[in-house]
């Protein structure tokens, strides 16, 4: 059965990284939904976090394999029950708008805020899952967004194994 | 220039004699000049062999590395040079053959500007090779070398490439070499899990009908004989897939046949009448498992793999055990009971008597006079007593030589199995005769194979290499006719091939040639060829439209193989 995954992937900062991963999807024609990366809390160490809808079976045949890379220092699937996510998304609308009160109301109710006001323009943030996102751009939608854009999910996991745990039982393999 | 320092085109010899490289093979070009001119100065130190194409560089590296069980090292420039070399990597990586590929890359300020001979070698690399990685400063070289060595030859062994570009080749630097023993995030020998080996053991006890399929893996990880003590201790039948066969001697009589689409009968049928399958070093390809909703569901299945994505990727294990297989197979041969299994070995030996049968009788209701690939291949298993190494391309000729070619020793049988490359075997069997010097080597090859890489024969004469070269000429892309006509209504569409006379190519070359078209003139020539000093080439005019049986079709079971 089809639902969605997140897959986390710990690497070494090496040069094609993400080229590296996300071939591995192509090879299986599996869509990425999105795709964040940054350092994780270890200096060093970078952490991908892939959203996906696909079966476990073949997201673990694909964690096998992007383990497999040489700069790969480990790969988790995690489903939605075992992650806590956030997407953030920034809306532009015209200032003017703002007289408009109803604007104010849907700011407020949506818990989002207002990062900068422009003469000309001004940019609401809103953090959250992309339900919560979305709802506030279809709110937002009838005063006219001149731009906007999400980011992929970031997560972090349930359970309380710290990755340098991880990373010390791997010292200790060969 | 300060005494202490040397440039990196210099640095990558140095690094490459540390690394006991005495073999490459390569091809020159604009961007990998300076290694060239560095490598003037090694010709006694390393035996550089210039090749006529990229590709039957890096084909005869993988033949070099697969009878010697060293790492293969190429050099290629950039651009087409490193281009050519694509599919080899492809080959080597599916059927885990260790080599090194250097290839030059225009200077670093040209990057990325399509500049002349500028390819994306990296980004057209990645998906081919087991690990890539570009060299910019002359500095990072020694290390970048070390890595590629350690990561090729380790764990489930592939190809690397190292693209190092032209400034980095000349730029200087103060040498030092460390081989390269240990990388954080990769971890190429795993330690047995001792309680899965235990559980292994227990299913294997109890079994009536075990049965076990190995595949190059054994090879691989040097666990040859470790395997002869298990099977001769278990009594357990064995079978092989194509890149397993010489693993285990198949005039053993714990030799139960060639495992898959052409295998013999016994193993196939066998598959799903065992109660414990045991694989080893083998990763259940489609061409072994045929439809796999229909494979061995009756047998328990424990699968040894070095690869942790191999385990569960086709075939689930009930007993998974990721290890070395000389390391699995030792520990698994103390906690097994000595059996003979007698009775299901004479199961074996009745279908395999079936089969030779059944496949007689074919042959005679043919009546031809024309000569079969498999006279041929028995005479030279006949004449070489099973112990030459045989190289092949990749067609009716290739199933047929598996089929009955008797290898009796190990890294002796070099195929293009995985990717399936026509044009593998002419290039392939001199990297073969470079890495096993002392042994005879024979390369069987189609009429059409042939002519994909035929412009080795100028390696072969400029190098002087000994290989006997047979082809077997059909005048058709034979297995594609096989197909045509068993599949497509013999809808023959563009499988006939005409071709040029080979002896007067061969004889171009400088190599000795004939041409034999009858059974009588078969084994004369053969002798002929096979005790010649130096290379030889033989065509063999062979039936037009024989076809390889047994044969397991597409989509079917593997008990569903079919006698004709
Ligand atoms: C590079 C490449 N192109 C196409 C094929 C498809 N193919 C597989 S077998 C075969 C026929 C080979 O003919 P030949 O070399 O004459 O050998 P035969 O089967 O007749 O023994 C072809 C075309 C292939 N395996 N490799």
């Amino acid at each position: 059965m089809e639902k969605t995954v997140t897959v986390s992937v710990f690497t070494e900062n090496s040069i094609g990284m993400l080229n590296r991963i996300t071939i591995i999807f192509t090879r299986r024609h599996l869509n990425i939904d999105s795709i964040t990366a940054s350092e994780s809390e270890m200096k060093g160490v970078f952490r991908y976090t892939i959203v996906l809808r696909t079966t476990l079976e073949k997201v673990n045949k694909v964690i096998g394999q992007i383990e497999k890379l040489v700069d790969v220092l480990k790969a988790f699937v995690h489903e939605e029950s075992e992650i806590v996510h956030q997407e953030i998304a920034l809306y532009k609308i015209r200032t003017n708008t703002l007289t408009n009160g109803d604007v104010e109301r849907v700011i407020r109710e949506n818990h989002a805020r207002i990062l900068t006001v422009d003469p000309e323009f001004m940019v609401i943030e809103k953090t959250g899952h992309v339900a919560e996102t979305q709802l506030l751009f279809e709110s937002l939608k009838p005063f006219g967004i001149l731009e906007f854009a999400r980011s992929g999910r970031v997560a972090v996991t349930k359970p309380m194994k710290e990755l340098s745990t991880y990373l010390k039982e791997l010292e200790q393999l060969s | 220039m300060d005494i202490t320092k040397i440039t990196g085109a210099q640095a990558v010899l140095e690094s490459l004699v540390a690394e006991n490289v005495d073999t490459i093979f390569g091809y020159p070009g604009g961007a990998i000049m300076p290694i060239y001119d560095a490598l003037y100065d090694y010709s006694n130190v390393v035996n550089h062999i210039l090749v006529r194409h990229e590709q039957g560089a890096i084909h005869a590296v993988q033949g070099y590395a697969r009878t010697s069980g060293k790492v293969g090292m190429v050099f290629a420039t950039s651009g087409p040079g490193a281009t050519n070399l694509i599919t080899g990597l492809a080959d080597a990586l599916i059927d885990s053959t260790p080599l090194v590929c250097i290839t030059g890359q225009v200077a670093s300020h040209l990057l990325g500007t399509d500049a002349f001979q500028e390819t994306d070698v990296i980004g057209i690399s990645m998906p081919v090779t087991k690990w890539n990685c570009q060299v910019t400063k002359a500095e990072d070289i020694p290390a970048a070398i070390a890595k590629a060595f350690y990561i090729a030859q380790t764990g489930r062994p592939g190809p690397v490439l190292i693209d190092i570009t032209k400034d980095a080749q000349f730029g200087e630097m103060e040498f030092s070499y460390e081989r390269c023993t240990k990388i954080r995030s990769y971890h190429p020998k795993p330690e047995v899990n001792k309680q899965a080996v235990e559980a292994a053991a227990l299913l294997i006890n109890q079994a009536k009908k075990p049965f076990l399929v190995i595949g190059q893996g054994i090879m691989l990880s040097n666990a040859e004989k470790e395997l002869l003590q298990f099977a001769e201790k278990s009594g357990i039948p064995v079978a092989s897939t194509l890149l397993g066969l010489g693993a285990f001697p198949n005039n053993h009589p714990k030799y139960v046949g060639f495992l898959g689409m052409h295998g013999d009968y016994a193993p196939n049928i066998k598959t799903n009448e065992c109660d414990v399958l045991i694989a080893i070093g083998m990763r259940f390809d489609d061409r072994v498992t045929g439809d796999v909703s229909r494979y061995a569901k009756q047998a328990k299945v424990i699968h040894v793999d070095i690869d942790a994505s191999e385990i569960n990727k086709i075939i689930k294990a009930d007993v998974p055990v990721h290890a070395d297989a000389k390391d699995a197979l030792q520990l698994l041969t103390e906690l097994v009971s000595e059996k003979e299994h007698t009775a299901w070995l004479q199961e074996f030996k009745s279908a395999k008597e079936m089969e030779v049968r059944t496949l007689q009788e074919s042959a005679a209701l043919l009546q031809s006079e024309e000569l079969k690939m498999d006279e041929v291949i028995k005479m030279v298993s006949k004449i070489t007593n099973g112990e030459a190494v045989v190289v092949t391309d990749v067609g009716q000729h290739q199933m047929m030589t598996a089929r009955y070619y008797q290898y009796n020793k190990t890294k002796s049988n070099i195929t293009s199995g995985g990717l399936g490359t026509m044009g593998f075997a002419l290039p392939a069997a001199i990297g073969a005769k470079f890495g096993a010097p002392e042994k005879t080597v024979v390369a069987i090859i189609g009429d059409g194979g042939f002519q994909m890489t035929l412009q080795e024969l100028g390696t072969i004469l400029q190098s002087k290499v000994d290989v006997k070269i047979i082809i077997l000429n059909n005048r058709f892309l034979g297995m594609v006719r096989q197909w045509q006509q068993l599949f497509f209504e013999k809808r023959y569409s563009f499988t006939e091939m005409i071709s040029p006379d080979f002896v007067t190519l061969a004889k171009a070359y400088d190599i000795e040639a004939a041409k034999i078209e009858t059974r009588t003139d078969l084994e004369d020539a053969l002798l002929k060829i096979l005790n010649h000093k130096g290379s030889y080439l033989l065509e063999v005019m062979v039936a037009k439209e024989e076809n390889v049986f047994p044969m397991v079709p597409t989509g079917a079971s593997v008990s569903e193989i079919r006698l004709n």
